[in-house]
């Protein structure tokens, strides 16, 4: 998984994986073998000394083997065999050593130990090796390779690696890759080795970014240990505007994390906002509507698996109308046989919905058993955004948040731009006005009941891709999207919306100083409050008629 | 608004009702404009005006039921009523009738009248409340006013309307109010109905002060009284129904529409 | 005024009273000589799990004539009386784990076991005076109580009215539930209180314990019942009515409708707390599944199938309703929500009276429910 950001794994796994890239990059050009065979023989030099020229010598010639016999080295698995003095790259299986050729990568059957000679390496030469490594890794033409190799030189901070990521940062064409070379730079010349001006300058750099690996190296800067007053002081005070970029990152992150809680209950409620907004009809079977949706969503799922595989990951585009159109076909049946019955009659309407939910749950607990479904996210919509700052946005909330949204705008161009909507604002103001005028309005109501219906069942399609799909997950949603139609104020599509991102984001705040169980009730007794000042919700519709 | 015929502001301890420059707006509609309305001490006065005058929100604002957002709304020389919720002006002595006829439609005829009964209003006087003989009389003496005595032990709900306006008048006298707020009592009754509540409503008049929102002008022409016409929440002829209907504002206003 | 004229007063032309005080009254004298003093074998005997049984029935009922007060007289529909019933519960509860003593799983003296399992060194202050069944059972009443009066003082006072209080109230028993299915909160979390070993000193699996709590439950219905008649019987239960019907006219009449509305609230709430109370040593435990917003809206259909504004109607639907959820629950466990769903349905369609509403035999006792009229959305008065 590619990650944009030092993701700082291991300097060892970092090379592992460049070494694994270079096998897979196999097959080398016959030009550079005679010129590798050569540069191998300095390795085994006598001196320390002469081992370093050999690496720098192997380095220069750029072949990719070159990675994988440096990376044995330093790990101590680099010999010659004493037999006929070919370069192997040992790894202890038992109680003998299976080789491969250091030179092109073919096994060379196996070895004990007093057959082979450890090409032995000293500390500073390990270092010569790593940073040469690192050096290596910056030039490669893999952007992904780069990446891990500057955050390796950002890791080990060695000062040899210096005028290579220098030379890397001439080259360097990304920005985002830029600017990782130039922190890393920044990095390495915190060190007491550069003269004073270098190191504030470097500290300066640093002050620019927010990452947590940054922030760690500026706290040690501004610790007792660093001998320079200035450089201390002037790394506390980066260390200060550090944080206040990561308390902005975090609340970025908290605004989205509601936003994209908000996006759900926004999805749960906006139904509501129809039938009980537009209608005033109370629908406590409107959760158990979502619930539809999302087994919509695990049939249509399943249709595909069994007749058209190669398509499931567009099923979700059958899914959405296909939802529409079985809750909306239960809302219409819900209304003709049982709300039109109960018209103005608030109290009955919201028992006799229950009583429909039990009934709901129940059937689909009879057909699809209590378990949960699993509904399989599309690979489209799995993975996640994530910023150089520590900010994850998985795609299927990011989806789920532009969904929500264009659900809205449909409903409001429903309601505003179509013959439905024009007849639902008519028969809502004025019953016997609308019937006189040839209206049908028990064909209105049944429409209207079913927009709302269908909107839940959209939902449902939305939920099943990020909760359990069970007999239980319109009961989840009722409390909750009742509270953001309430809060938003009813019959108002733009109070729902607003309603349910507020909800969302005062959630996600809450839940770092409150836990998520203690935010979620703090909410709900704020709502219970909020409601007591406004009865009617944020945007309430004033005036005579609405306060009768 | 220079031009309106204002009538001078009379001295307070004559006014039972006193409106100054009151306002309401209901999401930019202006329900109430500057108002400015003042009814003397036994005084009954006819209000009429086009719908959305004004009317209903005048008497929303006098009762506590809407705030104003703007202007002084005081009762009985300077108590503010735009301060006291409903209960609170009704004790002081204001009584409503609303348009639609609203009774306690599940008690009986004698109920409604004991529950409007002047008198104990708290939770633990009426938990224990038990009805004295003076009371009852009282009771009766208003059945008989409103030709409701055949009816004692109805169902309030299977009066007819007419009855229901007539009980919800005598609800009113039961409270015993010094000031009374009538919307359109003449609404749905026969013309022989209609002759007998203006002749009842100018009866309490003298002991009482009334206010009757009417839209009948026969009715109106029954109390015989003077008249403020409303127009666009704001006075715009007051004096007698002849001077009124002369005025040429308000036939343009009434014909004009 | 002795208690005896009271009692006439109550009762007099109060056909449907008369019966329940009647059964109930001869279900306290019958129910403890049948199983206590005939044998097991005889034909005459009620098994012991049969008083439970019937003792837990009529907490209901005493629950269901608690909601009914306040939804049949007053016009207010609550959705959380659960919660009411749940804390009297808890309060229950904690009295009969605090008389565990030392005999609990990990032997503490002092701490409950769930207490020492979740590691706590001390008891709670809200935990302390429980293990004095006076004071358990005036906190039985009480923190109900004082939870309507604080719930219903906002809720009323700024005149949340209709099923936007219903659906607050539902917000309320629900963020209740939240709270107990936490550890911290200190009651047992998700396994809420149980094991329960006695109660005044008396075992609670001995057969005369049961019988009594049965009698007692008898006694609450019949006192309950009695108190909610001289309420609704009063001037004041007048007003309640005349609230219900035309909220405003009673403001404009000059009374304060939120005062009326919380006290019949919290009284209500107390009458739930106690049933609550009376509930959880009949059957063993108390957990935080009492609070679900589903519990408490089933409180409503009690009320509904028996007939809403009687009280009495209200004790006959708890006890048929629960009755038929043992028989189903127990016979075809798949088809009880099945028949649940279709009484709220049948019942707000075909019986809106409720039973005594329909039926002849209750009828003339007079059950007073508006019908409230059809479509009616236009506001009450227009310009």
């Amino acid at each position: 998984m590619p990650t944009r950001g030092f993701a700082l794994p291991s300097l060892a796994a970092v090379l592992s994986c460049i070494a694994i890239v270079a096998i897979v990059a196999g097959g080398a050009p016959a030009s550079h073998a005679a010129t590798l065979d050569e540069a191998v023989q300095g390795l085994s030099a006598k001196s320390y000394k002469d081992r370093a020229v050999g690496v720098e010598v192997l380095a220069a010639t750029g072949h990719p083997r070159t990675i994988p016999i440096l990376e044995a080295m330093a790990k101590g698995q680099l010999f010659v065999r004493k037999a006929d003095g070919v370069l192997v790259i040992g790894h202890k299986t038992g109680k003998v050593y299976s080789l491969t050729n250091a030179l092109d990568g073919s096994a060379v059957g196996d070895a004990r130990k007093k057959e082979l000679k450890k090409v032995k390496v000293n500390n500073r030469l390990r270092g010569v090796i790593k940073a040469t490594l690192g050096g290596l890794t910056l030039l490669s033409d893999d952007p992904d390779q780069r990446e891990a190799a500057a955050a390796a030189v950002f890791a080990a901070r060695d000062a040899g690696a210096l005028e290579t990521v220098e030379q890397a940062i001439a080259r360097e064409e990304d920005p985002g890759l830029l600017d990782q070379l130039t922190l890393a730079k920044a990095a390495i010349e915190t060190s007491p080795d550069f003269p004073l001006d270098v190191r504030l300058a470097a500290v300066e750099r640093l002050s620019e970014s927010a990452l947590p690996e940054v922030r760690s190296l500026l706290a040690s800067l501004s610790q007792e240990s660093e001998p320079d007053a200035e450089v201390r002081a002037s790394a506390a005070e980066a260390l200060d505007a550090v944080e206040r970029d990561l308390a902005f990152w975090n609340l970025l992150g908290a605004i989205f994390q509601g936003l994209s809680l908000g996006s759900v209950l926004l999805l749960a409620a906006v139904g509501l906002a129809i039938t009980f907004g537009v209608m005033g009809v109370i629908n406590m079977a409107h959760g158990e509507l979502v619930m539809l949706g999302a087994y919509t969503t695990y049939v249509v799922q399943q249709l595909f698996r069994d007749f058209a595989p190669g398509g499931l990951d567009y099923s979700l585009a059958v899914a959405v109308p296909a939802a529409f159109l079985v809750a909306g076909a239960a809302g219409v049946a819900i209304e003709r046989s049982v709300i039109r019955w109960l018209y103005g009659r608030p109290f009955e309407t919201l028992l006799a919905t229950w009583g429909l939910s039990l009934i709901l749950q129940q059937l689909v607990r009879t057909v699809f058993g209590p378990t949960n479904r699993e509904v399989s996210s599309p690979s489209w919509l799995s993975g996640a955004f994530e910023t150089a700052t520590g900010l994850v946005l998985p795609y299927n909330r990011v989806a789920i948040i532009i969904f929500s949204l264009l659900v809205v705008a449909g409903i409001a161009l429903v309601l505003r731009r179509t013959a439905l909507g024009l007849y639902m604002r008519a028969v809502t103001q004025n019953r016997s006005m609308a019937s006189s005028m040839g209206i049908r309005t028990g064909w209105v109501d049944a429409a209207t009941f079913g927009l709302g219906a269908g909107i839940a069942g959209v939902a449902g399609v939305a939920l099943s891709q990020i909760d359990n799909v069970s007999p239980n997950l319109g009961q989840a949603y009722i409390v909750d999207s009742f509270m953001v139609v309430v809060f938003g104020g009813v019959g108002n599509l733009w109070g729902t919306l607003v309603g349910a991102m507020s909800l969302g984001v005062i959630n996600k705040f809450l839940e770092p100083f409150a836990g998520a169980v203690l935010a979620k009730i703090l909410v709900l007794v704020a709502i219970i409050l909020f409601i007591q000042k406004r009865p009617r919700g944020l945007f309430a519709l004033k005036g005579r008629a609405a306060e009768s | 608004m220079s031009d309106v015929p204002v009538q001078a502001r009379p001295e307070l301890h004559d006014t039972i009702l006193y409106l100054d420059g009151v306002s309401v707006s209901f999401d930019g509609f202006k329900a109430l404009n500057d108002l400015s309305f003042y009814v003397e001490v036994g005084e009954l006065r006819a209000v009429i005006g086009p719908n959305g005058a004004g009317k209903t929100t005048m008497m929303d604002v006098v009762t506590g039921r809407t705030r104003p957002d703007r202007g002084q709304v005081e009762f009985n020389g300077g108590i503010d009523l735009t301060q006291l919720d409903e209960a609170a002006i009704a004790n002081l002595g204001i009584g409503r009738k609303f348009q639609k006829p609203t009774v306690f439609e599940e008690h009986t005829v004698f109920d409604n009248l004991e529950l409007a009964l002047a008198g104990t209003r708290g939770v633990f006087g009426s938990l224990f409340a038990r009805l004295g003989a003076a009371s009852r009389e009282r009771i009766d003496g208003v059945l008989e006013t409103t030709a409701l005595i055949s009816h004692r032990d109805r169902r309030a709900g299977d009066l007819s309307h007419g009855q229901k306006q007539w009980l919800e008048i005598g609800m009113l006298l039961m409270q015993d109010p010094e000031l009374l707020l009538v919307d359109e009592p003449a609404a749905g009754m026969t013309d022989e109905e209609t002759e007998q509540t203006a002749a009842l409503l100018t009866r309490i008049a003298g002991s009482r002060s009334v206010v009757v929102v009417e839209h009948d002008m026969a009715f109106v022409r029954g109390l015989g009284c003077r008249v403020t016409v409303l127009h666009e929440g704001a006075v715009l002829a007051e004096g007698t129904l002849d001077a009124v209907q002369h005025d040429a504002r308000v036939v343009e206003v009434y014909l004009g529409r | 005024m002795g208690v005896r004229s009271v009692l006439v007063d109550l009762l007099a032309g109060n056909r449907g009273g008369q019966i329940l005080l009647a059964v109930l009254l001869a279900a306290v004298v019958v129910v403890p000589i049948s199983n206590l003093l005939l044998p097991a074998d005889s034909v005459l005997h009620v098994p012991t799990y049969v008083v439970s049984l019937m003792g837990k029935y009529l907490t209901f009922a005493l629950l269901a004539l608690s909601v009914d007060l306040i939804w049949g007289y007053a016009g207010v529909l609550s959705l959380g009386h659960g919660a009411f019933f749940a804390l009297g519960g808890y309060a229950m509860g904690m009295y009969m784990m605090r008389q565990i003593g030392d005999r609990g799983v990990y032997g503490h003296p002092e701490l409950p076991d769930f207490m020492v399992f979740l590691d706590w060194k001390e008891l709670p202050w809200y935990w302390q005076g429980f293990d004095w069944f006076p004071f358990a059972m005036v906190m039985a009443l009480v923190v109900p109580g004082a939870l309507a009066l604080v719930f219903g003082w906002f809720a009323f006072r700024s005149r949340v009215t209709g099923v936007y209080l219903s659906i607050i109230t539902q917000a309320m028993t629900f963020a209740l539930m939240l709270a107990f299915f936490r550890n911290d909160m200190g009651f047992g979390g998700n396994n809420g209180l149980t094991d329960f070993k006695e109660l005044l000193g008396f075992n609670l699996q001995a057969d005369g314990t049961r019988v009594a709590l049965f009698c007692a439950s008898a006694a609450a219905v019949a006192l309950g019942y009695l108190l909610g008649r001289f309420i609704v019987r009063s001037r004041a239960g007048r007003v309640l009515v005349a609230v219900r019907d035309a909220e405003t006219r009673v403001r404009f009449l000059g009374y304060r409708v939120e005062h009326y509305k919380l006290f019949v609230f919290v009284l209500s709430a107390m009458l739930a707390g106690l049933a609550g109370a009376l509930y959880v040593p009949q059957v063993g435990i108390i957990n935080p599944s009492e609070f679900a917003p589903a519990a408490s809206i089933e409180i409503v259909v009690w009320v509904a199938v028996g007939g809403r504004g009687s009280l009495y109607g209200a004790v006959l639907g708890a006890i048929l309703v629960n009755y038929a959820k043992t028989v189903f629950t127990g016979v075809l466990p798949d088809m009880w929500l099945f028949v649940l769903g279709g009484l709220f349905i049948a019942v707000t369609l075909f019986l809106p009276k409720g039973i005594v509403g329909t039926v002849p035999v209750f009828k003339r006792a007079g059950v007073r429910w508006r019908r409230r009229p059809g479509r009616a959305r236009s506001p009450e008065s227009a310009p």
